[in-house]
């Protein structure tokens, strides 16, 4: 039983702050191993910043945030990522100054197991073609792609991935749903903060929504229809 | 004997081959000034104090340890790199979070203490430091005499402004550079030590300006002003170059050089004011710099 196992990431009573403005008041949820959990809310609800703690890449934040064991406040970002934690930013960040290829290759293999060159560019076609060409000279489903990918060859086991649809034609999303789909199959976790609500529920097994910098609900995949009404609600829609 | 103008050859190229060995000091210290910019957006301020220690690291290798150019060409990039990676790590790390301004009058401060302190020992007399045996003497060309020293020093330079160009535009660690450069905080994010590389571009930065002082160190006399004399044209060089770009910093200092050697062979009274004319011209219609991006 899941329930029985401890939770591949714990998080309790997170605290963040941008400058003077406390903006994250006690968020708590988990993620066990090979799930993929969504972060659902309104916009302003504080799901990029409960990702970007985790990442610990917010000026100021206090709580408990445990991965595998180890507790991440106050360790460097980079010391985090090196522990296995991958991070799809929401607005991609794609370098200018670096090509396709060089985006690609950039994030250090952080665990054994990542996915080959070979094996990306069979997972996303385009960024083959591309890949001599400036980082930011792809389309935004490229550019979305390149992210994903870049974090998929460091072998991170838990990635962070935040609203990687936004903004992206339904042909696009379908191919990275294909690709997120693929990597759940492979035992990779996923905390998933999406908007696109229809899109998560054809990968997730658990939502929690937040609102107001807290998390307010919580429930699985299976009883999406019994929540619905509320997670309308919730979500404004 | 070909004459140009009423100019003999000799004096042409004579002049073009300075204008060339000026521009190897231009380009490898705008190129430092350039690369710890980009990285750390600080304004060295102290580069021209760190070129003149590194003459006299040199001088005082020789003078007092014995120690020749050639392991000087080894040591002065360690020491002088070294000292720089003890400042950044003692002091300019302080100081990212702040306004650039910071950074700039903490490095003029820097250059004012060394400079005083070699002023101090030192006196403002040049010291004489020897051209290696090896690179001594020169070969009449025909249409002009061409020392070895000189040569070496337009050589190495180049090698060494062309090896950090590569290593910043192919190589994975320059990807990493240029990355960080961008989004410091996502290229760490991704399991790289940001500090750790802010510290060494720094340190890779300052050890160049070291290794200029010890180019320079058998052509002008070793002094404690020779970096302020020096400094006022390179930062006029990295105005008219741009900060942005590394091939940028190389091609202004060498073509700066060249353009000041000519301007010595056709109208020697404005030689000393070129380059600042072109700073103006430049910065009237293009205020980011020849290769610099406009914000
Ligand atoms: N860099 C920032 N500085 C100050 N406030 C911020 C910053 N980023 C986000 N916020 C604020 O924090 C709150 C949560 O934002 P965010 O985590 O981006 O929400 P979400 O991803 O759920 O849309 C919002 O009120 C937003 O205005
Ligand atoms: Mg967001």
């Amino acid at each position: 039983m899941l329930e029985a196992a401890s939770p591949l990431l714990e998080v309790q009573d997170l605290h963040a702050f941008y400058g003077e403005s406390h903006v994250l008041h006690g968020v708590g949820f988990s993620v066990f191993a090979g799930e993929v959990v969504t972060l659902l809310g309104r916009n302003g609800a504080g799901k990029t910043t409960t990702l970007r703690s985790i990442m610990g890449i917010v000026g100021k934040r206090r709580g408990l945030i445990r991965y595998r064991g180890r507790d991440l406040i106050g360790l460097a970002s980079n010391r985090i990522a090196r522990l296995g934690m991958g991070y799809v930013p929401e607005e991609r960040g794609i370098f200018a100054a670096l090509s396709v290829e060089e985006n690609l290759l950039l994030p250090p293999r952080v665990a054994p197991g990542g996915l080959s060159i070979d094996a990306i560019h069979i997972l996303f076609p385009n960024l083959k073609e591309r890949r001599h060409s400036p980082g930011t000279r792809l389309s935004g489903g490229e550019q979305q792609m390149l992210a994903i990918a870049r974090i998929l060859r460091t072998g991170a086991g838990f990635i962070l991935l935040d609203e990687p649809t936004e903004g992206l034609a339904p042909v696009i999303i379908q191919q990275i749903g294909r690709a997120v789909r693929e990597l759940k199959r492979t035992g990779l976790t996923l905390l998933l903060v999406e908007q696109n609500f229809h899109w998560a529920a054809s990968i997730a097994d658990r939502h929690y929504v937040m609102e107001d910098g807290r998390v307010v609900d919580c429930f699985s995949n299976d009883d999406l229809d019994a929540n619905r009404e509320k997670l309308h609600r919730y979500l404004g829609v | 004997m070909m004459s140009l103008l009423g100019i003999s050859s000799q004096a042409l190229f004579g002049q073009l081959l300075l204008g060339l060995i000026n521009g190897s000091f231009y380009a490898l210290l705008s190129l430092g000034l350039a690369v710890i910019f980009g990285m750390l957006n600080v304004i060295n301020f102290a580069h021209g104090a760190q070129y003149m220690m590194g003459a006299f690291v040199a001088y005082l290798l020789l003078q007092f340890a014995g120690i020749g150019y050639w392991p000087a060409l080894v040591l002065v990039p360690v020491i002088i790199g070294g000292f720089g990676i003890v400042l950044e790590r003692t002091m300019l790390c302080r100081l990212y979070r702040l306004d650039p301004l910071y950074g700039l009058l903490l490095t003029f401060g820097i250059a004012m203490i060394i400079e005083g302190l070699f002023r101090y020992g030192y006196g403002v007399s040049g010291r004489p430091y020897p051209i290696p045996a090896a690179l001594q003497g020169g070969y009449n060309l025909g249409f002009m005499f061409l020392p070895v020293y000189r040569a070496w020093v337009v050589v190495a330079s180049l090698l060494l402004c062309l090896s950090t160009w590569f290593a910043i535009e192919r190589t994975r660690l320059g990807a990493m550079l240029r990355a960080a450069t961008e989004n410091p905080v996502l290229v760490q994010a991704f399991g790289i030590n940001v500090p750790l590389l802010v510290t060494a571009t720094y340190g890779f930065g300052v050890a160049l300006a070291g290794v200029a002082g010890l180019l320079a160190a058998p052509i002008l006399q070793v002094n404690p002003l020779m970096g302020s004399n020096l400094i006022i044209i390179v930062f006029a060089v990295v105005v008219i170059g741009g900060m942005g770009s590394i091939l940028g910093s190389i091609l202004t200092g060498f073509g700066l050089g060249i353009l000041e050697g000519l301007t010595k062979v056709f109208y020697p009274p404005a030689s000393n004011v070129v380059i600042f004319v072109v700073m103006v011209g430049v910065l009237l219609v293009k205020p980011a710099g020849l290769f610099g991006r406009e914000k």
